[in-house]
């Protein structure tokens, strides 16, 4: 049993973002399944936009006071002048760890059989450094900016999430053979880090033969740590093989504050047709609001959350179209609900 | 097969790096495909030497690239480049001392040989000069390190280019290019905006954008939504190593970079693979195919047809399938087999 300190049952905000396209639709499912719990949480929500030039200090200072935030996607313009806000929400609050939890779901048949990979990426620098610039006409310059302080903390994050969570093997993803003194760092720093974990098993994988193995053997990776574009890569691809990113979980955590996001959101955030027929798929987010129960120390909240999701797909009766159904986002919100212990 | 008035140049000369790890025994098994096939290919051998010659800062020598010059076609076996320090990468000296600019990597679902994924059928083309492959990095302070990622306008466009032709001389109907250019708007925003410029010219083909995270999450759940994609360099690497995992691995895809001045050097996707060198275990096909790739660019094409419907048989017979496949056929017993089938 779990025993709480005096007060622990005392209701948190969190800090919401409903975001763009499918973001409201599944965050709202969130709010709805959270009620129907009674879930100690209540949300402080923001309109937030991707085309918006910067994140609106009232909501930086919601998230520093409530250090927890539930989060839509952003639909970020490509090519344009504006800067991701996700990125900017990253660094401002020193988010540099990203989470995603791939695995396969009972009762929702893939490809793939036996996957269950966390992808832990380093979330503030790396080819996301945001430093760009035209050398000459025609010439333009990108800066993949890597520091041992970064390195070091993102692989101490993963044998660490590798540590408390039973987790066997840590594999790092690089591109050295090309990168040398980039991702080279990275490595040094896994290898490092490795050394103080003799439990767990360490080793290296390049990206591209990363994304070949994980289409033909993904049973073979466990905890998998990243610089930044690689890990959003092998984590959209683990997603796609595990059931879509329709339903995996994640989020992004620092020293002090943590963003919970649908965890692999590619193809989900800017599908018109999908917001329109009101029949985005709520099963990541609400994956993930059971991470941020964890998270928030509401562990029996979270169990119950999952369980229920997970009775939903085992049932298969009542699911999204990605994941070869009909219903909409409000049917799997009500199923949801009724499955609840 | 001797010289005849149309086609005076015969037996055609042509380059050839056997490489490291298993590139020797795949070599070999080309080289007794081509002479069971009676290939009119006079193959110019040139091995990579263990010091570095200054000309190339590389231990591929200047002789060897002016051999591929000269010849303006040649064939390649995988070559090993240490990680982490060392000499330049093998790979990457022939790319820029060539001018290699587009790779272009075939990737459909062999007929009999049966993976998770069906009905594959695309093209990567990958631009291979520049982008975060440059080669410039530094050290800034101890424990910060940048890397430069560079695109022109002038190497974007002629990838673009290349891949235009490409899908309109093959009949295929749609080019996606692939970026990331909601974080690296302005390189990868430039890549677009050549790709943009490139496809009002083809107006018959069908051209569309696509962030790379969502397109690796496509492939993985339905590689058939694509046809050619054109990218810059590093994710043209991993996608097209994703796709080699669609279809079987990488001892079946083929490719061939295309030069300036008309230059083609074919090469297998894979690696040396080490952990298999020397043991006649290797599958020999991706270079088979990369070598059935030069001959069409040769416009030897009834020779490339045998070879290719050889390979294809061979491998949907069952028969003789190396250990990658699931078989247990040697490099050498594979290799007789698909001689019999030509
Ligand atoms: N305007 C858009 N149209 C279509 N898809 C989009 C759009 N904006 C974002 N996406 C998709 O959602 C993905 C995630 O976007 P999001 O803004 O959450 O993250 P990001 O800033 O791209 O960083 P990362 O995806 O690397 O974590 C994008 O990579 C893309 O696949
Ligand atoms: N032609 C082939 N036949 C059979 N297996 C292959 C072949 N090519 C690659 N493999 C297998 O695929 C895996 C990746 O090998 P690959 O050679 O591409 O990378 P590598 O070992 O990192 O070599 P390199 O350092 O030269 O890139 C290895 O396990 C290898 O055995
Ligand atoms: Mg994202
Ligand atoms: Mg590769």
């Amino acid at each position: 049993t779990y025993m709480p300190r005096p007060g622990d049952g005392s209701p948190r905000a969190v800090t919401l973002i409903p975001g763009d396209g499918i973001g409201p639709l599944v965050t709202g499912a969130v709010q709805q399944v959270m009620e129907a719990m009674h879930a100690p949480v209540y949300f402080e929500t923001y309109e937030v936009h991707g085309d918006m030039t910067t994140v609106p200090q009232e909501v930086i200072d919601s998230i520093r006071r409530n250090k927890v935030c539930l989060k839509g996607g952003l639909a970020t313009p490509v090519g344009g002048g504006v800067s991701s806000l996700n990125v900017q929400l990253r660094k401002e609050l020193d988010l540099y760890a990203s989470l995603v939890n791939c695995f396969n779901l009972p009762g929702l048949p893939t490809r793939h059989e036996n996957v269950d990979i966390v992808v832990v990426r380093e979330n503030t620098e790396g080819e996301y450094s945001g430093l760009e610039h035209e050398v000459v006409p025609g010439v333009v310059e990108s800066l993949k900016v890597m520091t041992k302080f970064c390195s070091e903390r993102i692989a101490k994050y993963a044998f660490e999430y590798a540590y408390l969570n039973n987790r066997k093997k840590v594999t790092a993803v690089h591109k050295a053979n090309i990168m040398k003194l980039a991702d080279g760092l990275f490595l040094e720093s896994c290898r490092e880090v490795s050394t103080k974990y003799p439990g767990i098993k360490y080793n290296e994988i390049i990206v591209d033969n990363c994304c070949m193995q994980l289409v033909s053997k993904p049973e073979q990776f466990d905890v998998m740590v990243t610089p930044n574009l690689y890990g959003n890569l092998v984590a959209n691809t683990a997603a796609g093989i595990a059931g879509g990113t329709g339903v995996m979980p994640g989020g992004n955590v620092g020293q002090d504050h943590a963003i919970f996001e649908q965890g692999a959101s590619a193809g989900n955030v800017g599908n018109e047709k999908i917001v329109q027929q009101k029949k985005a798929n709520p099963v990541a987010l609400l994956l993930s609001s059971a991470m941020m129960l964890r998270h928030l120390q509401f562990p029996s909240f979270a169990d119950r959350l999952e369980t229920s999701v997970k009775r939903v797909i085992a049932e298969g009766k009542c699911m999204t179209k990605d994941l070869g159904g009909n219903s909409t986002t409000q049917e799997v919100v009500d199923e949801v609900i009724a499955k609840l212990d | 097969t001797l010289s005849t008035v149309a086609s005076p140049s015969y037996p055609i000369r042509a380059t050839l790096f056997p490489g490291d790890g298993i590139g020797p025994e795949i070599a070999e098994s080309v080289k007794q495909v081509f002479n069971a096939a009676e290939v009119p290919i006079e193959w110019e051998e040139h091995h990579v030497g263990d010091t570095v010659d200054p000309k190339t800062e590389s231990l591929l020598t200047w002789e060897s690239l002016e051999s591929v010059r000269k010849n303006g076609v040649g064939l390649k076996g995988p070559m090993a480049t240490p990680i982490g320090k060392g000499h330049r990468s093998l790979n990457l000296t022939l790319r820029k001392e060539l001018g290699l600019y587009a790779n272009v990597r075939p990737c459909y679902s062999l007929p009999g040989y049966k993976t998770r994924y069906d009905d594959v059928d695309l093209v990567t083309i990958r631009e291979n000069t520049e982008g975060e492959y440059s080669g410039l990095e530094h050290q800034v302070v101890r424990g910060v390190v940048e890397s430069l990622k560079i695109i022109t306008r002038q190497a974007s466009l002629r990838v673009a280019e290349y891949a235009f032709h490409y899908a309109r001389s093959n009949g295929r109907k749609r080019v996606s290019a692939i970026h990331k250019a909601n974080i690296m708007r302005k390189t990868d925003g430039l890549f677009l905006k050549c790709c943009r410029e490139v496809a009002e010219k083809y107006p018959d083909i069908t051209y569309e954008e696509v962030i790379i995270d969502n397109c690796c999450m496509m492939l993985v759940k339905n590689p058939t939504l694509f046809d050619v994609l054109v990218m810059p360099n590093l994710y043209g690497d991993i996608i097209s190593d994703l796709c080699a995992g669609l279809i079987g691995g990488l001892g079946l895809t083929p490719s061939c970079n295309i030069g300036e001045g008309g230059i083609a050097l074919a090469e297998a996707v894979h690696g040396s693979a080490p952990d298999i060198a020397g043991k006649n275990l290797a599958n020999p096909t991706a270079l088979l195919l990369s070598s059935v790739m030069m001959l069409r660019h040769l416009q030897l094409n009834d020779k490339a047809d045998r070879i290719q419907n050889a390979i294809l048989s061979t491998i949907a017979e069952g028969k003789y399938r190396t250990v990658d496949l699931g078989g247990k056929s040697s490099t050498s017993d594979f290799t007789k087999a698909l001689c019999n089938h030509l």
